[in-house]
């Protein structure tokens, strides 16, 4: 196969506008009577109306309609309150996934919001000089302030270090704008000084130098020019060293040997004093600081506590005086008394949660303190200096499916009666974000929805039948009402107030957010798993929450566990009608590849979990989803785990005949990225005797391709959707030829690069890269495509449907992104046009599309330039196949394009012939072009889009679009457009008057020559009289005429 | 405009950065072993080129380097910047909501640090600064046109009404007015060439 490479086409001026679609209509140009003409002048003027807007568009007022977008954040990993200000109260939060965010403390919503990039993970955030967010990320090594209000970036700083070591940052915490104390961090063993104001650089203490010294804390005392930097240098040494703040000078260096070595880090108990774990874990050091010595003291931890052993933490909340201990058995706060004595002061539950100290008004510090009970959590507050009572004490309900409480920030104000109060934020286990506020909960935000790993879909429950006449009856009248009013706005005769009206109906017709399954197949329930280990379901009508589950499944065994993947697992039709529908969710506890798996079987309708097979024995590495179904309509699926073995579910005798039955035909394949190897297995047929059940089934590899490891890296492969529907196999082309695509669900597009290009952009020169992209068929392994792009790269994002592929790639030699097609063509079944071989039945056409066959197959393809770097791509699925395709691209600003198919055809030519045009081949253009009108998000952006998911609607027009990343949207398209219903927009009301304007005016013309016929009766000597005065010719004519018919037949 | 962007060099890493910045006012790439920093501005046309000129939708600006490896944001006064950046050809795209931008190819060279070489992918078009303009703006709404009674008109409904007023009214006067010769021939002519149009299928009256 020859290298292709991107065709040099002499430049297009590229049209924004679509082409209209070729029509052929007769024209009549002969002096046809004018009916006929009438006839077909409006159809000519449909015809010009219809094909000259682009195929996805909306107007403005239709945002909501049907689409939705909910706005996220992730889990909060820090919190800091800004509430000293009368005005609005705010909470600054950074999450997991790297988003900053300032929240209204309210009601929780989102003032603004940063997503930084995948790269650029928060470190620390706080608030300097009362109006600037500090964040400092990427390891320490970028700070950044932004406006509170507004945020708006101010300033940027970038950092940089000799090594990567922890990043601290320390705001100064007077709130006096002319003091200009600068901001002080810890990052890549330096100590670096910013002005808060505008971020200047102002010094630069560099510890490399002073040996290997790892700074744990960084205290800036109030009121003083100098900051004392704790470390320690090879886990046995103690060194403090205080710097001078305005110019970086240090003043004084103390150190202190420690043989034993310590485990974590330093926790500040005071200005002077700290405490460590020694290397053991079971030996607390406290370290004081006197007159420029370092004094260690130590103490075992079984003196204080009895029956503790090794797993000792210290616990980072830093409460000044005190400090807390987390054994086996449970959490200990110690005190630190002024003599250097440390007093064991309480015991508590080892799952209760403690915030940091929160300085409140006369010195004094409180801290909060979260425990789970069933079905409520307790908060309490208590303060630093008197421990032995609650400040506070609160008890709050709290939803099961929340889990537990993760992390607690407090908060403090003050009452009307000069008392404090407390307010309290919780991250819970399901990274869901809650106000807690005098016993209750404020707001909740379901965070969680801002990981999502995997979707699925279910349809909802039939409607029960029987509905009462008066409930028809009202909404009858008020769905004439909405029409007239909506005939009003179209009038313009509306006021503000009823188009404020006109749009309140269209956004919450109670039709689209019913629980139950309509017509169309629009209303359905978004199932989604997030990387908490918790399920949501969300009504596609208006994307609220139907239920939500936290999977025990993943929780019951200590070790992370996660899920990786949701299944179809139980889609009732025929015969189990009274099941609900279910999905399978496949978890993997640890890490690695070998770590056990964890299943769970979730019902789509209550999010009950019906079955809940813990951590089971075997690992999990691939989950296929087998075509079979057992009686009760339960999909067969086979886990592979990490030693090739297939465990089939679900297990009972009967899924296991159904499958001895079919294993002959079940193959699966393996890629290998890190090797370079696609492997492609089948299931070996007679059981071996350390298999360790009968649903367990040993494999056999039957085909391997190796690419070179010099010369080519494994980065990408996609594979069909595998409930895709293909209509029709045949593509007819303009001179009435045939053309059959090659159809199968087992071809799998693989993308390797040479492995100098497989860096980021600019990494490699264009010489030294190679793209190569196959197309192989994954029973036989047999290559049935390959092509080179000399000059290009990854990343390759790609998307296979029907017998296309599409792929989106970095050309290096044009420095622009490249998006290729690729299709694939039956050439065995070519001679099928013989339309005698046809009747005589000499033809193919009748063999089944087997993989062991070999046909010969043949590709078109062509090249494009795109403009963006994409995210993701998918394309459109509708229910029957019929309707053209649209891909979908998730571009790099978090939107999703909808590209017509069109565009991307291997037979697009320059110089388009005139059966091209008739068949609707666009003139080829260099560059695919970008419509803003058809940005299926509009103007909202997916922000952290990872993932676009299509489920075809039951209305062979639509297809429903689900996009998710830290945000999620919902939309659905029609890429033909609806032609198979009205739209929304539909006036019924216009077409009643219409109508009723028709009959009126039926009447009227009706009325009209009857009272002429009359006329015409009593005037009837007169008209003989003119009649005979003038020619025979004139009667005739009259007579012929529709309107004079009346005359003539009644006479 | 050609404001010299006064930026804040850490002393070894930016060090160079001062000196560059004195001729070349935007775009420049300075660094040491570790890597370069690329400093450039985005100017959205229509808001003023002095302190806070973004509009408030540029407020979640983002640029974005080599598609995602790094990414940054807008100061108030337009300007972004890369740091650690490596020798190369590397790309940068910016993201404004409602804009329309062209990516940029921009050539760090690692032998004489500071050259930069800032190009339009869309149409290939050199930049002496690395200064980035939107190409156009981007409407993501189709434009609802005012009411008129021509759409009325032009409907589906407002055409039947019409095509009815052309039967009832119109026809009449019309044959009326033609000479009946000619209707007998053009009826002829029809009969001859056996055109089915409508007028054929229509019952006859006489």
């Amino acid at each position: 196969m020859d290298p292709k490479v991107i065709p040099n086409t002499p430049k297009h001026a590229s049209s924004s506008q679509i082409p209209p679609p070729p029509f052929s209509l007769f024209i009549p140009t002969n002096n046809l009577i004018a009916m006929a003409m009438a006839i077909k002048l409006p159809l000519i003027l449909l015809f010009f109306s219809s094909s000259l807007i682009p195929t996805f568009s909306l107007f403005e007022d239709q945002v909501g309609l049907m689409d939705w977008h909910q706005r996220y954040i992730g889990k909060v990993k820090h919190a800091v309150f800004h509430t000293q200000k009368a005005g609005r109260k705010r909470v600054v939060v950074s999450t997991e996934e790297n988003v900053i965010a300032s929240l209204d403390l309210r009601r929780g919503e989102i003032f603004w919001r940063h997503v930084l990039g995948a790269n650029d993970v928060v470190d620390k955030i706080d608030i300097a000089l009362g109006k600037y967010v500090i964040t400092l990320s990427s390891e320490g090594s970028i700070l950044r302030a932004w406006n509170l209000p507004d945020g708006q970036m101010v300033w940027e700083s970038f950092l940089s270090g000799s090594k990567s070591s922890k990043a601290l940052l320390t705001v100064p915490a007077n709130l006096k704008v002319d003091l200009d104390s600068p901001i002080i961090v810890y990052s890549g063993a330096c100590i670096h000084a910013i002005s808060s104001i505008d971020g200047e650089y102002l010094w630069k203490k560099d510890f490399a130098s002073e040996g290997s010294v790892d700074v744990h804390q960084l205290i800036l005392p109030g009121g003083s020019d100098v900051v004392h930097a704790v470390g320690v240098t090879d886990s046995s040494q103690f060194d403090t060293y205080e710097i001078h703040i305005k110019n970086g000078g240090l003043l004084k260096h103390t150190s202190a040997s420690f043989p034993g070595g310590i485990y974590g880090e330093i926790l500040p108990i005071s200005g002077d004093r700290f405490v460590v774990l020694d290397a053991s874990r079971s030996v607390l050091v406290l370290i004081t600081i006197e007159n420029g010595q370092i004094h260690l003291e130590q103490t075992h931890i079984s003196d204080l506590i009895h029956g503790s052993s090794g797993n000792t933490v210290i616990l980072p909340s830093k409460l000044s005086g005190i400090f807390s201990l987390r054994t086996d058995n449970g959490i200990v706060f110690i005190k630190v008394t002024d003599e250097g004595k440390l007093n064991v002061m309480e015991k508590v539950d080892k799952t209760v949660v403690i915030s940091d100290a929160l300085p409140l008004s006369e010195g004094e510090q409180a801290f909060a303190l979260v425990q789970h009970g069933d079905g409520k959590i307790e908060l309490s507050v208590r303060l630093v200096h008197d421990m032995s009572s609650n400040h506070l004490k609160e008890t709050v309900k709290m939803d099961h499916e929340r889990g537990f409480v993760h992390k607690i920030f407090i908060n403090n104000y003050v009452r009307t009666d000069r008392s404090h109060g407390f307010r309290a934020l919780i991250v819970m286990e399901d990274h869901s974000l809650l106000l807690l506020q005098q016993g209750e909960i404020v707001w909740t935000r379901d965070d969680g929805l801002a990981s999502v790993i995997d979707v699925a879909t279910s349809e909802l429950p039939v409607e029960k039948i029987g509905v009462s006449v008066a409930k028809v009856e009202h909404s009858l009248f008020e769905w004439l009402k909405g029409h007239m009013l909506k005939l009003k706005g179209t009038l313009m005769l509306a006021t503000p107030d009823e188009v404020a009206a006109i749009q309140k109906i269209r956004l919450q017709s109670s039709e689209k957010s019913r629980m139950t399954r309509d017509h169309n197949g629009f209303r359905r329930l978004l199932i989604l798993l997030t990387r908490a280990g918790k399920l949501y379901a969300l009504h596609t009508g208006d994307g609220r929450v139907v239920w939500s589950t936290l999977l025990q499944s993943l929780r019951t065994t200590s070790q992370q566990c996660a899920g990786i993947k949701l299944h179809q697992w139980q889609v009732p039709h025929h015969h189990a009608l009274d099941n609900n529908p279910s999905v399978l969710v496949v978890g993997r506890c640890g890490l690695s590849l070998t770590s056990p798996s964890a299943l769970s079987i979730v019902d789509a309708y209550t999010g009950k979990e019906l079955q809940n097979m813990g951590p089971v024995q075997h690992s999990t590495v691939q989950v296929i989803s087998l075509p079979f179904r057992d009686s009760s309509e339960q999909q067969l699926h086979l886990l592979i785990d990490a030693d090739k073995r297939a465990h089939l579910y679900p297990t009972t005798p009967e899924a296991a005949h159904i499958f001895q039955r079919e294993s002959e035909n079940v193959y699966w394949y393996s890629v290998e990225s890190e090797a370079g190897i696609l492997r492609g297995y089948g299931v070996k047929k007679s059981h071996s005797s350390d298999t360790p059940s009968e649903y367990c089934f040993e494999t056999r590899n039957l085909w391997s391709v190796v690419f070179p490891s010099e010369s080519e890296k494994i980065i990408g492969t996609v594979t069909r959707k595998p409930n895709e529907v293909v209509h029709t196999q045949a593509k007819v082309i303009a001179d009435e030829d045939v053309m059959y695509k090659y159809i199968s669900k087992n071809m799998l597009f693989v993308a390797t690069v040479s492995p100098k290009a497989s860096g980021p952009i600019g990494s490699a020169t264009p010489d030294e890269s190679v793209l190569v992209v196959y197309l192989v068929d994954t029973v036989t392994g047999r290559i049935l495509h390959r092509m080179t792009h000399l000059g290009s790269q990854g990343p390759v994002h790609a998307v296979l449907s029907e017998n296309w592929v599409v792929y989106h790639y970095f050309n290096l030699r044009a420095h622009r992104y490249g998006m290729s097609i690729i299709e694939i063509y039956d050439q065995s079944r070519a001679e099928n046009k013989d339309i005698l071989k046809l009747i005589v039945g000499k033809h193919n056409l009748t063999t089944p599309v087997s993989s062991y066959s070999r046909p010969e197959v043949t590709t078109k393809s062509q090249s494009y330039f795109f403009t963006h770097s994409v995210k993701a791509i998918s394309v459109t699925s509708t229910a029957k196949g019929i309707t053209s395709k649209h891909l979908l691209i998730g571009t790099i600003g978090d939107q999703v394009l909808a590209l017509d198919k069109r565009f991307v055809d291997p037979r697009r030519s320059l110089n388009p012939t005139q059966a091209d045009k008739e068949e609707g081949l666009l003139p080829l253009t260099d560059a695919l072009p970008i419509i803003p009108q058809s940005y299926v998000t509009h103007s909202f952006k997916v922000e952290g889009l990872r993932g676009i998911e299509t489920v075809p609607a039951k209305l062979e027009s639509t297809s429903l679009v689900f996009a998710y990343g830290v945000d999620l949207f919902h939309t659905r398209i029609a890429p033909s457009r609806t032609y198979d219903s009205l739209t929304e927009d539909f006036n019924y009301a216009l077409l009643l008057l219409t109508i009723l304007a028709l009959v009126v005016a039926i009447f009227v013309t009706w009325v009209l020559s009857e009272r002429k016929d009359l006329q015409d009766k009593w005037s009837w000597p007169q008209t003989q009289l003119w009649l005979q005065s003038s020619s025979e010719q004139r009667l005739l004519n009259i007579c012929s005429t529709p309107v004079n018919m009346f005359v003539n037949q009644n006479r | 405009m050609a404001a010299v962007r006064r930026s804040k060099p850490n002393p070894p890493t930016l060090l160079l950065l001062l000196v560059q910045l004195c001729f070349l006012s935007s775009s420049i790439a300075t660094g040491n072993g570790s890597g370069y920093a690329i400093n450039g501005r985005v100017k959205i046309p229509g808001f003023s080129d002095k302190g806070f000129g973004l509009p408030v939708k540029a407020n979640n600006a983002k640029v974005i380097l080599n598609g995602g490896q790094q990414v940054t944001f807008l100061k108030p006064d337009g300007y972004f910047s890369f740091h650690n950046v490596p020798a190369g050809t590397l790309l940068i795209e910016v993201d404004v909501i409602g804009y329309f931008f062209s990516p940029v190819r921009v050539d760090v060279s690692a032998r004489n640090p500071g050259k930069v070489q800032a190009a339009l992918t869309e149409n290939r078009r050199g930049l002496n600064e690395l200064v980035l303009e939107p190409l156009k703006d981007e409407q993501y709404y189709e434009i609802r046109e005012p009411f008129n009674i021509m759409s009325i008109v032009k409907s589906p409904m407002g055409l039947m009404i019409g095509f009815m007023v052309v039967v009832v009214f119109l026809m009449p006067k019309l044959v009326e007015n033609m000479d009946p010769e000619e209707i007998r021939k053009a009826q002829e002519e029809m009969r001859n060439q056996g055109v089915p149009s409508l007028a054929n299928l229509m019952p006859r009256s006489g």
